[in-house]
């Protein structure tokens, strides 16, 4: 077992947020907005695929040492669980679902004699003798085992379900309405399990320039993106939340010196201050190697410290909105009452102050998720995001998008990485928007 | 006014002050020049005399804030800090780390990246507010509920997915417009109306939203119900009664910006090849030439700054209340 700096901070993320929960779960001033997110359609469905990512993502973040598998030797639960996903490495681009490499090559055949023609692959559709004839029926037949262990997983939930609930009885469907969520999470599950069906005997998403399967490298990549979206706003929050609300309690000098850091940070064009800050650690990386023997931590480092300066140049905008709202609260009623009757700042502050804007750092958080998540392909396309070595859908995009020029055009990369990328941007900024109808008070009376 | 002008503009020298050091932290104190010259010399095999050669002939070999070896005023000036640092506020560069004059580099190139992020930006806010009015004006209708859709979809998609696909489609399938180049001039056009284009799409989403909500909080307030009360139309009220008083956060929030389209967009040029500000940041990135990203920093930061003091202008001049200040 191998824990990398974004696994434990992952997990120590996670802990904490179940923690929150488990503490939170009767408070009474959630039930109205968690009731409203739960009514939401469209959040709930965004909500389980966000999960499925998530799943995915935590089953990347535990690493192990497996000797002789890789390279360096280290491979996650994931990358065990997908096994014949990368050792069915070929030579270079095949399409999807071809079994065919996409350049010619000369084949010798029993004769002796050479052709002209694309060879085969060694992997994807190997199992077909003529794959002309019989390609789209084997794909098919493939397509509907799929489809059917996953029905059938899916009749086992069922039966799971009709047995909770005569224990239960009816308090489960008061309570719930599970009709939708378990259509949402049934299509998933036996789309999924066609997926993988599939993706045993072809290359589902093709194959990239050395041969690599493009459909692990997109579920590999989920991680990646994972990691930048929370763990920056993980260290983003205290800088911000501190901050935002010391500025506008206590006023006077803090509040100046506190302005006067953000407006200097503001100041610093972002892109460029992350860049600057990049190179630095290129630099620092290149002068001290002995510190980073192993590519596996060097580049989890990197993705890290990606997120550390992610944090640094965006917790101005959560400061700067706390900090008016504090500027408001601090001359309420409860809160005066609060300070004649003898009550310590940090009393007010816990008590009385950040309870009150707790709403608008819960919207934040999820608010710049997606933003986050599309930033990184940016980056990493501006050579500045994480290592070349990482899987993200930034580098998948920056190493295919000159294959645009080929002919015939190798797309498959491209579109693989923007697809998985849309849906987890997609599926976040839905949920993001009916946290935010949710939770803003604003929001809620209108009834919008 | 004058005064609170004034004031204002004093405060902006902390500001870029507080920039300069920090940038000048990030570059010369985390790593030092000897550092720098071993990067940029090639990892293995550096011989002492050829890293004290390449920090001669950078102006790296002097020591970092107090020269103990002049007298007196040279003390302070005879240093990297002052050097590489100070001279930024007088809008001296210096040469790039390849021996190039920065400040000359920028005044050229700065025109090409007005060009394309200038139209970019008005067409940008020309389009946005027009589809926000449209989603207010059919409001609790089909035509908001699919306009709100449209938004959140054109917004979870990838910038980087519509310049690929729009060069694809437009440039490579359709063969209206060069994939990418630019040119002197009327030439200039044909280079141009697909990166506007496209940013102005991949902007919809988000500014169309942003105004929205703009928009719907201002309809909601006395003065529209007034407004609708006394028999003016529903149109008439938006666009003259909720468009002119939403102006003002408009106007302002475009002004912070304006000084920054000099800087160009990073992606934008670098896909397009246009020879601006963006493109040569990237340039300078990909080739680690540090002393054209540390005057870019510094470039961007006095731009930010100027976009600040320009707002507390138009504020004085829009809003009544600021004079008293």
């Amino acid at each position: 077992m191998i824990i990398l700096w974004t696994d434990a901070l992952i997990y120590l993320l996670l802990i904490s947020v179940v923690s929150i929960g488990v503490l939170l779960r009767n408070h009474d001033g959630l039930k109205r907005p968690l009731k409203k997110i739960a009514a939401n359609k469209s959040a709930m469905v965004s909500m389980i695929i966000l999960l499925l990512f998530v799943a995915v993502g935590l089953l990347d973040s535990i690493h192990f040492r497996a000797e002789g598998q890789r390279s360096s030797g280290v491979i996650s639960v994931l990358d065990y669980c997908t096994q014949p996903l990368w050792h069915h490495t070929e030579k270079t681009y095949s399409a999807p679902f071809s079994a065919y490499l996409y350049s010619k090559e000369y084949i010798t055949q029993e004769g002796g004699h050479q052709v002209w023609a694309f060879p085969r692959l060694q992997f994807g559709g190997s199992h077909l003798t003529d794959p002309e004839l019989e390609k789209t029926a084997d794909v098919l037949s493939l397509l509907m085992t799929g489809l059917s262990k996953g029905l059938v997983l899916c009749l086992a939930g069922v039966g799971l379900r009709g047995v909770f609930r005569g224990k239960k009885s009816e308090q489960i469907a008061y309570r719930y309405r599970p009709g939708f969520i378990f259509i949402t999470i049934s299509i998933l599950t036996i789309g999924v399990a066609g997926l993988i069906e599939l993706s045993m005997y072809y290359h589902i998403f093709g194959t990239d320039k050395v041969g690599e399967d493009v459909f692990y490298q997109t579920i590999k990549s989920i991680r990646t993106g994972l990691v930048i979206g929370s763990l920056t706003t993980f260290i983003m929050l205290p800088l911000a939340v501190v901050f935002g609300i010391l500025a506008g309690f206590y006023r006077g000098w803090v509040d100046d010196i506190i302005q006067y850091i953000y407006t200097t940070l503001n100041a610093i064009p972002s892109v460029l201050l992350i860049a600057a800050s990049i190179l630095m650690v290129q630099v620092y990386m290149a002068n001290h190697p002995e510190s980073f023997t192993n590519l596996e931590s060097r580049a989890d480092l990197r993705l890290l410290f990606l997120c550390l300066i992610l944090g640094v140049t965006s917790w101005t905008g959560l400061c700067r909105m706390l900090r008016a709202e504090t500027l408001k609260l601090r001359e309420m009623g409860y809160v005066q009452a609060a300070k004649v009757l003898g009550v310590k700042p940090f009393g007010i502050l816990f008590q009385h102050i950040l309870p009150n804007v707790m709403h608008i750092i819960l919207i934040a958080i999820v608010l710049d998720f997606s933003a986050l998540v599309l930033a990184e392909a940016v980056l990493s396309y501006i050579n500045i995001g994480v290592d070349p070595s990482t899987y993200s859908w930034g580098n998948m995009i920056n190493g295919a998008r000159l294959e645009m020029a080929r002919e015939p055009v190798v797309w498959w990369p491209l579109i693989a990485a923007f697809v998985f990328m849309f849906v987890l941007v997609l599926t976040a900024n839905l949920f993001a928007d009916a946290v935010r109808d949710a939770f803003d008070p604003r929001r809620s009376q209108y009834g919008q | 006014m004058i005064q609170y002008i004034f004031r204002r503009l004093m405060y902006t020298f902390p500001l870029l002050l507080g920039v300069n050091i920090l940038t000048f932290f990030l570059f010369f104190v985390v790593n030092t020049p000897d550092d720098m010259a071993r990067m940029q010399l090639g990892q293995k095999h550096v011989t002492e005399q050829a890293v004290s050669k390449w920090k001669v002939e950078h102006g790296y070999d002097l020591p970092l804030f107090v020269n103990t070896e002049r007298g007196s005023f040279n003390k302070i000036t005879e240093t990297v800090f002052y050097q590489k640092s100070i001279k930024l506020f007088a809008f001296q560069f210096g040469v790039s780390d390849s021996g190039r004059d920065i400040g000359a580099d920028i005044k050229q190139r700065m025109w090409p990246s007005l060009a394309i992020a200038l139209p970019s930006l008005l067409l940008g806010l020309l389009v946005n507010i027009f589809a926000a009015l449209m989603m207010v004006l059919f409001r609790h209708s089909y035509l908001e509920f699919w306009g709100v859709v449209a938004c959140v979809v054109i917004m979870s998609i990838s910038a980087l997915f519509y310049i690929i696909g729009g060069q694809f489609l437009f440039s490579k399938l359709l063969k209206l417009v060069p994939i990418s180049g630019f040119g002197s001039g009327i030439d200039a056009l044909k280079f141009l109306i697909l990166p506007i284009v496209i940013s102005v799409v991949s902007g919809l989403g988000s500014g169309g939203r942003w105004y929205r909500a703009l928009f719907i909080e201002e309809v909601e307030k006395d003065y529209v119900i007034t407004a609708r009360a006394k028999g003016l139309s529903e149109t008439q009220t938006l666009f003259r009664h909720v468009l002119g008083n939403a102006m003002i956060p408009i106007l302002t929030g475009v002004v912070v910006v304006l000084p920054l389209l000099f800087m160009g967009s990073l992606i934008m040029e670098s896909f397009f090849s246009i020879p601006g500000l963006g493109s040569y940041t990237i340039d300078a990135i990909n080739r680690q030439d540090f002393a054209i990203v540390r005057s870019m920093v510094f470039l961007g930061s006095v731009l930010y700054v100027i976009g600040l003091l320009l707002t507390d202008i138009c504020y004085t001049l829009v809003d009544p209340r600021v004079k008293l200040l």
